[in-house]
């Protein structure tokens, strides 16, 4: 059985349908290119992914488990981590804290025993920072650990997102444009972190990218939208060769 | 350099307390020396409520980052629900215990009023919220200046027109005297129990930012749908945060209206939700130190400005004109970090530049 199952996913917005018929199967640990021109959807298929969009039709199943049109919160609690392609980092807090705000609802402990400093707390914030520093030390971000986030360079602001999703121990991990504004040197290091992410953590990987070669080289299956719709489906040879995905990156009849 | 920093904000924190302290042993000394004034001592105990107002509304305001305009109808909520207790009681338990009870009667009764006003309004963000928290702060003011309440043998007696409309037996006792408020108020509060509430908040409140619950909140403040996207409940954590800060305000309430004969509705109007908003935006938003420190000066100073007569108000403004400018400028925060550096560190590298520029000047 598939690690997601996405069947007929549409959602319409005043009479434009923004995606329509969507499907997909993403098995286990398999990492998935999403991409397409500038506004074919793809950040909204993103957002029902997650639960910030409700869809119009359609089903998402994550497991085994219908995760159609619930709270963004339960999504994430259910497996499902994801990336901003406008980021979205807790600024006024430190790198460290960011993490551990992912870590929030894998290393629990009550409020009151947080007022109190009952031993509870203790135990479980050493373990929050241990699990939190190996995280960032996976990004290279051990050093900047106790710096304001907002104060991190544009790339490592990237990196401390995917840090902070796969935090929450995802099964399926969304990525918006994970190399969007960084150079060759970074975005070669951002691939190899990728593959490495996935067989460390076994996590399967959909990400939006409109770097080619980075999604050519690096994804295993990649699937093109174009006006919301599926245009084709399949590896990088299948998809760079396909008439469809030609005509709607360079124009044609 | 992990140990380091985890005492960094450790350090902060035990400076925060150490300032209390400290302020609190040396009004003692000064106080035993006769060298307070008179009104400075009566200020003493609403110092520490406010103390505690501004501390509290940080939490929702700072750390929560939602607007509330209503502080003050909680602390109106926690003073007359205790002072109605300890009136009611009277002297049939001794005087501790029935100040104890009157403070944590205050501080549960405005947490449950926080809980029931936080359920629709934290739905709201921004201006709503803000809108809804006045309305809530008037709402109360006039409900408590409407209300008659009595006590007789047969139990409560509760009326919105005036006391005979209670129909009391000989027994009864009217205890709220709508606009006349609470009468006859045993003044239990002290300026020690005051110190142990303010060190009881910071400690609450302080322990909360830095634990997971206080991330949550925070991270909710930062970025919303982030938080969302991480598994955070946004309406639960809003909840704690807006319902600690209430029963907080509760508490101050208590603590004033027990320094206070006479407890009024009209003490906890609009004006003083802004006052205290006003002690955490100079304060700093977030920065728990500093809304303690504001609350402490800005509570003082009209006294301190009464030489002025007239002219008090004037100055009350333009220090607080000022004291916004020194944080907000950058200019004059980096001029403020130098001078400092400078008389930290680079006093004689300052002295050496100095010369050399005088040599210079010399020889041009």
């Amino acid at each position: 059985m598939a690690l997601l199952e996405v069947n007929h996913l549409g959602i319409v917005f005043g009479g434009l349908h923004a995606v329509d018929k969507f499907s997909l199967k993403i098995e286990k640990g398999q990492l998935y290119g999403l991409i397409g021109p500038n506004g074919a959807g793809k950040t909204t298929i993103f957002n029902m992914l997650t639960g910030v969009y409700k869809p119009n039709e359609g089903e998402i199943i994550l497991d085994g488990m219908n995760i159609t049109g619930m709270h963004p919160e339960k999504i994430s609690k259910a497996g499902i981590a994801r990336t901003f392609q406008n980021i979205r980092l807790f600024n006024d807090m430190t790198v460290l804290d960011n993490v551990k705000v992912g870590l929030h609802n894998q290393v629990r402990y009550s409020t009151l025993s947080g007022i109190l400093r009952l031993p509870s707390y203790h135990e479980k914030e050493n373990i929050m920072r241990g699990k939190a520093m190996s995280l960032l030390k996976i990004f290279g971000l051990e050093d900047e650990a106790y710096q304001k986030a907002s104060n991190l360079p544009y790339g490592k602001q990237r990196k401390l997102e995917i840090a902070r999703a796969l935090a929450t121990n995802p099964k399926l991990l969304l990525l918006d444009e994970p190399a969007a504004g960084m150079n060759p040197n970074e975005t070669a290091e951002l691939a190899e972190t990728i593959h490495f992410v996935r067989n460390q953590f076994g996590v399967a990987i959909l990400l939006i990218e409109h770097d080619m070669s980075f999604v050519m080289e690096l994804c295993e299956k990649i699937v093109v939208v174009d006006y919301g719709s599926i245009i084709a489906q399949g590896d990088a040879q299948t998809v760079r060769n396909d008439p469809r995905v030609i005509a709607a990156y360079l124009g044609g009849e | 350099m992990n140990l380091k920093n985890i005492s960094r904000t450790t350090r902060q924190n035990l400076v925060t307390y150490a300032i209390v302290i400290v302020a609190f042993a040396v009004i003692q000394v000064m106080s035993a020396a006769g060298m307070l004034s008179n009104s400075l001592t009566g200020q003493l105990i609403p110092i520490c409520s406010y103390i505690i107002m501004a501390v509290s509304l940080n939490l929702t305001v700072g750390v929560l980052g939602e607007l509330s305009l209503g502080h003050a109808g909680f602390m109106s909520v926690g003073a007359f629900s205790s002072a109605f207790f300890s009136v009611a009681v009277g002297d049939a338990l001794p005087t501790w215990l029935t100040m104890i009870l009157a403070l944590l009667i205050g501080t549960a009764v405005a947490g449950v009023f926080g809980i029931l006003i936080g359920i629709p309004v934290l739905r709201l963000q921004g201006d709503y919220l803000a809108i809804v928290t006045l309305a809530f702060g008037e709402i109360i003011k006039n409900l408590l200046n409407a209300f008659y309440i009595g006590i007789d043998g047969s139990g409560l007696h509760i009326s919105m027109k005036d006391a005979n409309a209670l129909n009391m037996d000989e027994s009864g006792r009217v205890i709220i005297k709508g606009a006349q408020g609470i009468t006859g108020v045993n003044r239990m509060s002290t300026f020690t129990i005051g110190f142990v509430l303010v060190l009881i908040t910071l400690v609450i409140v302080l322990n909360l930012i830095h634990s997971r619950t206080g991330r949550a909140i925070m991270s909710i403040r930062d970025n919303r749908i982030a938080a969302e996207s991480v598994g955070i409940n946004v309406t639960k954590y809003k909840m704690i945060a807006f319902t600690i800060s209430a029963a907080l305000a509760g508490m101050a309430g208590a603590l004033y209206a027990h320094s206070l004969a006479t407890v009024v509705a009209k003490k906890f109007d609009y004006n003083t939700s802004i006052l205290i908003l006003v002690f955490v935006v100079v304060g700093g938003m977030g920065n728990i130190r500093g809304s303690v420190i504001a609350a402490a000066i800005l509570t003082v100073l009209p006294e301190l400005l009464r030489s002025f007569s007239d002219y008090r108000m004037l100055v009350y403004a333009i220090v607080l004109i000022l004291m916004m400018l020194f944080k907000q400028s950058p200019q004059i925060r980096s001029f403020c970090a130098s001078v400092w550096e400078r008389l930290r560190f680079g006093r004689l590298q300052a002295f050496f530049d100095r010369k050399k520029a005088q040599n210079t000047k010399k020889g041009a």
